[in-house]
């Protein structure tokens, strides 16, 4: 299998309950992976393994190739829904903790000439996701559409190989949503990301996404429904050359919840 | 007609609402005062609003000729230098401690259990101990406020730190810092605020254990002059110095308070109501 990231018959399993069975797949340089699928079928599973939060019981994941280090790192960036920025930092101190962590080992902060330079490079980052008025601004007095603005310039200015993004846009009003959508495609385009997007709204699925993934169980036990674990039931590639219908059948399944 | 819960008093009517218990228990007193006095001229139980500002202006103003010092400033002294060197003593522990067990979970199994254990210790039963270990002196009163009050904050400190969102401390990570440079630049700003707080409220035991220390074996403090004039009677001495230690108590709340608005604005946002 080639690809900037890479399963090879993943498997994760808390003690005999079944979440993950043999999961394989590879996703290219470039592409804008959306995971879909029911609550409970694996799809934050999924993002935490690709974000070494979690191992997998049996089987392997590569990154560029290597084994993934089973921790979070700066090759990773990620969004969460929520939690994603730090309360006691401004907007340009959240964007800038990247760049003093990388720059000073000891106390965590760049001075003089090179705070200046990484200032200017946070500044940038700030004006193109539309944050260059808010600088100075604490979380908490930012929307939450702002907010994950923030999140994203914070994460992208560490220039990670992935941007993993665990329903970025689920707790926005439907208007600001929209105009998340503008961003996070535009920047996937200006900086070449690779992205992977777990997401319950179908619809921002298809309409972002180069290659859409569903998750779900192929069998279902009534006896024993935890002894087997979600696999990957849909794989589909999208061009955005012609508008692609969201299939029925996966449309009704992301509806349906877990019982 | 509105619900009473959905009442709510205006800045000025606050103000007057909370100044009035206060003055119902002052004009309570000084009734009761007059009619004792009526009775028994010579009354020591609830002496006079005068005899009390007389005293108060003996002990604040006059120097007594055993010691050449004015006893207020001398307790007060001996007491604040007991209450802050513990109270320093016990944020410094609480910060490293609260931070090794809040950030790593290797600590959290290792100390944790142990500062539960000691936190069930009533600490006056460990004053005993003190006096053996540590004399009589300034020591023993210093470790017994250390003692009482360290645990508890120590526990709140590492559950505060413990409850930052998992989705911060993995954001940190994959921004690549260390373990280090999270315990600096993401857990000691958040725990700042908070440790302030329980600075706050660890005043109240911290002056019960200075009060019950000096009570029992110094020769000088604020605890030391109420126990001492106790056997006089003196209340005319005793409830200006409680007034006073109620004061500074007050005092040093307001400080911190402000003190933590100041330097962690982002963790005391405009309150809504």
């Amino acid at each position: 299998m080639s690809g900037i990231l890479a399963f090879d018959r993943v498997w994760v399993e808390y003690g005999d309950k079944i979440v993950l069975e043999q999961v394989s797949l590879s996703v290219a340089e470039g592409a804008f992976v959306s995971i879909v699928g029911p609550s409970g079928a694996g799809k934050s599973t999924f993002l935490r393994l690709a974000l070494g939060q979690e191992r997998p019981t049996r089987g392997e994941i590569r990154l560029d190739g290597r084994p993934l280090q089973p921790e979070p790192g700066r090759d990773r960036g990620v969004v969460f829904q929520r939690y994603s920025v730090f309360p006691h930092l401004n907007a340009l101190e959240n964007v800038l903790f990247g760049l003093d962590c990388e720059g000073s080992r000891f106390t965590g902060r760049l001075w003089g000439q090179r705070r200046r330079a990484a200032r200017e490079q946070a500044e940038a980052m700030l004006v193109s996701v539309g944050l260059g008025a808010s600088l100075e601004v604490y979380p908490a007095q930012l929307s939450g559409g702002m907010q994950q603005r923030l999140a994203i310039a914070q994460a992208l200015i560490m220039r990670p190989r992935i941007l993993l993004l665990d329903e970025p846009f689920g707790a926005l009003d439907p208007g600001v949503r929209l105009d998340m959508h503008v961003l996070i495609t535009d920047l996937w385009r200006e900086h070449q990301l690779t992205i992977l997007m777990v997401t319950h709204d179908i619809k921002e699925a298809f309409k972002l996404g180069t290659r859409v993934l569903a998750f779900d169980k192929r069998r279902h036990d009534a006896q024993a429904p935890h002894r087997f674990g979600s696999v990957v039931v849909y794989d589909f590639p999208l061009d955005h050359k012609s508008p692609a219908p969201v299939p029925a059948e996966l449309a009704a399944m992301a509806q349906r919840a877990e019982p | 007609m509105r619900r009473l819960l959905n009442v709510r008093p205006g800045p000025g009517a606050r103000f007057l609402l909370g100044l009035l218990p206060l003055l119902a228990i002052a004009l309570l007193y000084v009734g009761a005062s007059s009619i004792r006095h009526a009775e028994n001229p010579s009354e020591k139980i609830l002496p006079t609003v005068g005899a009390m500002v007389d005293q108060a202006r003996v002990m604040a103003l006059q120097v007594d000729p055993q010691t050449g010092a004015i006893p207020l400033w001398q307790d007060t002294g001996a007491s604040l230098r007991r209450l802050g060197l513990g109270l320093a003593i016990a944020t410094a522990t609480t910060l490293i401690l609260g931070l090794l067990i809040g950030v790593l979970p290797l600590a959290r199994a290792s100390i944790g259990p142990l500062i539960a254990a000691i936190a069930v210790i009533p600490p006056i039963a460990v004053l005993p101990i003190l006096f053996i270990t540590f004399g009589l002196g300034e020591t023993a009163k210093i470790v017994l406020i250390v003692v009482g009050v360290t645990p508890f904050m120590v526990r709140d400190l590492a559950g505060h730190i413990a409850a930052i969102p998992e989705e911060q401390i993995v954001k940190a990570q994959t921004l690549g810092a260390s373990t280090w440079q999270i315990a600096l630049r993401v857990a000691l700003p958040q725990a700042m605020p908070r440790l302030l707080e329980s600075l706050r409220l660890s005043l109240g035991p911290a002056w019960v254990f200075l009060i019950s220390a000096e009570a029992i074996a110094s020769d000088v403090g604020l605890g030391y002059r109420i126990f001492l004039v106790r056997r006089y009677l003196a209340m005319d001495i005793i409830l200006p110095y409680v007034a006073w230690t109620a004061l500074l108590a007050v005092g040093f709340d307001l400080i911190l308070l402000t003190l933590s608005r100041r330097a962690y604005p982002w963790a005391h946002p405009a309150r809504a109501r």
